[in-house]
């Protein structure tokens, strides 16, 4: 590629933190480095992706709200993670987290442990329990997500 | 606490390599983000069914995280110290420790918590290298390879990237050059990471990996959309993209990468045939850019399976034929 044809598609994906150096030829053949802000492809498929990680937000939200999942299983989505690494940073079980995603045993749950969610999902215990929030907090689109 | 070291950071494409060679520019060796890449080996492709991340198949266009270093400290004969610590506490003292002894030491971390990244590339990725060389009161003063300029965490947000939990843990894991070799031996470690990376790329006798491994994911992506459906055929081919681009990855920036290796190469071992591969490997570059164009589209239209997946899988055929030819004329120039 020649560096006079290193993209420049902004779609904000790097919110003017950094740009990309990409390695491409200059008018003599030079290899050189040219800072880029983005490209079609690439920013429609992290597009994509974040399209598909808010959606799964909202629609654990519908089932916790449902009374379906508890708390913990919205948070757990807000925070892009998954079970496994879940058990990891609060140090309980696998089994047993997943465990916690249902109301039932959610409501059981000690304080000690809940403190375990809470400290990982900066929250207080009251608000880890705390229904009425998950309701009312403001699910951001991708494109608000960029904006900041 | 206060010290910051003179320490001068240069950007790079890809954070392993950059590490690198901003740690030995500090000890007076100059060694560039290509050279780095090419010694180290870095250019590579796999593609594995069986492993799933997500429940999606792993595509990689590079050899595991941490590799690249082990080979450049063998092939450039760099001693590096390295430590993991189980108390975090004691991995905060003993980095102090070392900034004061005026070492600047890279580390592991992870990137959903680097508050200066940008939000859309925080996910829970661990395999990210930076470098501190500088404390003051509570700051942290960082080299990170992909960003521009400095930056700088708190202790309590520096503490928090070395201990993020999951695949590929640091676990505090830090380095930093024990003994600098003072001038380095450059022809043989280029010829080391060209052959071994011929090698990977053409003999390794398994069809997920080197060239191999692209027409064996030629002949997957064609039978997605039957095997799949429409939906989570898109979803399998959106992964290829997303590790084909994004930062410190990269099929195409690395090819276009080890192009200017290999011109470096040219000048070092006084061969004009690696100059003219250097610019062949680049067409190859723009081959795996068209490959994304056909696969962003898929991903794009991701309720209907149309015929962009043959052309996928055609493009990746050509892109196997190419790289074959290239890297079996790499072989011959350097022996």
């Amino acid at each position: 590629m020649k560096a006079t044809e290193v993209p420049q598609d902004d779609a904000n994906m790097m919110q003017g933190k950094f740009r990309e150096p990409v390695y491409s030829l200059d008018e003599n053949g030079n290899y050189t480095t040219v800072r880029s802000v983005g490209w079609d492809p690439k920013n429609e498929v992290m597009q994509e992706a974040w399209d598909a990680i808010n959606e799964k937000i909202a629609s654990t939200r519908e089932k916790v709200i449902a009374g379906e999942l508890s708390p913990i299983a919205y948070h757990l989505e807000k925070n892009l993670m998954d079970v496994g690494l879940l058990a990891k940073y609060t140090g309980l079980w696998k089994f047993k987290v997943k465990r916690h995603l249902k109301p039932r045993y959610f409501n059981k749950l000690s304080n000690d442990t809940l403190l375990k969610y809470a400290e990982v999902f900066e929250l207080s215990v009251s608000e880890l329990r705390d229904l009425s929030l998950v309701r009312s907090e403001h699910l951001p689109t991708t494109t608000e997500i960029k904006n900041g | 606490m206060d010290k910051i070291l003179n320490f001068e950071h240069k950007q790079s494409a890809h954070c392993e390599n950059g590490v690198v060679s901003n740690l030995l520019r500090y000890y007076g060796i100059e060694i560039s983000e290509p050279m780095v890449f090419g010694i180290g080996s870095g250019l590579f492709f796999s593609h594995m069914p069986f492993l799933k991340v997500n429940g999606i198949p792993v595509t990689s266009f590079r050899p595991l995280p941490g590799i690249i270093f082990k080979r450049i400290s063998k092939r450039l004969r760099i001693k590096f110290e390295k430590h993991k610590y189980s108390k975090p506490d004691i991995a905060m003292q003993e980095l102090d420790k070392n900034l004061e002894k005026g070492i600047p030491t890279g580390m592991l971390v992870g990137v959903y918590h680097l508050t200066y990244f940008p939000v859309p590339y925080r996910f829970h990725f661990n395999a990210h290298n930076l470098v501190v060389y500088g404390k003051q009161n509570d700051k942290y003063f960082i080299s990170d390879p992909i960003m521009e300029e400095f930056r700088t965490l708190t202790y309590k947000e520096l503490k928090r990237v070395r201990y993020a939990k999951g695949t590929f843990a640091p676990n505090g894991h830090m380095y930093w050059v024990k003994e600098s070799p003072g001038t380095l031996n450059l022809e043989q470690a280029i010829i080391k990471g060209i052959k071994h990376t011929c090698k990977d790329m053409l003999k390794i006798p398994i069809p997920m990996f080197g060239v191999k491994g692209i027409r064996f994911l030629s002949k997957k992506i064609r039978k997605y959309p039957e095997k799949l459906g429409a939906v989570k055929a898109a979803s399998y081919t959106g992964q290829i993209v997303r590790a084909q681009e994004e930062i410190g990855t990269g099929g195409a920036g690395f090819r276009y990468m080890y192009g200017a290796f290999l011109q470096e190469a040219a000048e070092v071992l006084n061969n004009p045939a690696l100059k003219d591969l250097s610019y062949e490997i680049s067409g190859v570059g723009d081959k795996w850019r068209d490959f994304a164009v056909i696969t962003g589209r898929i991903v794009k239209n991701r309720n209907k399976a149309d015929e962009s997946y043959d052309a996928a899988a055609d493009l990746l055929l050509e892109i196997a034929d190419m790289e074959e030819d290239f890297f079996k004329k790499l072989k011959k120039s350097i022996s």
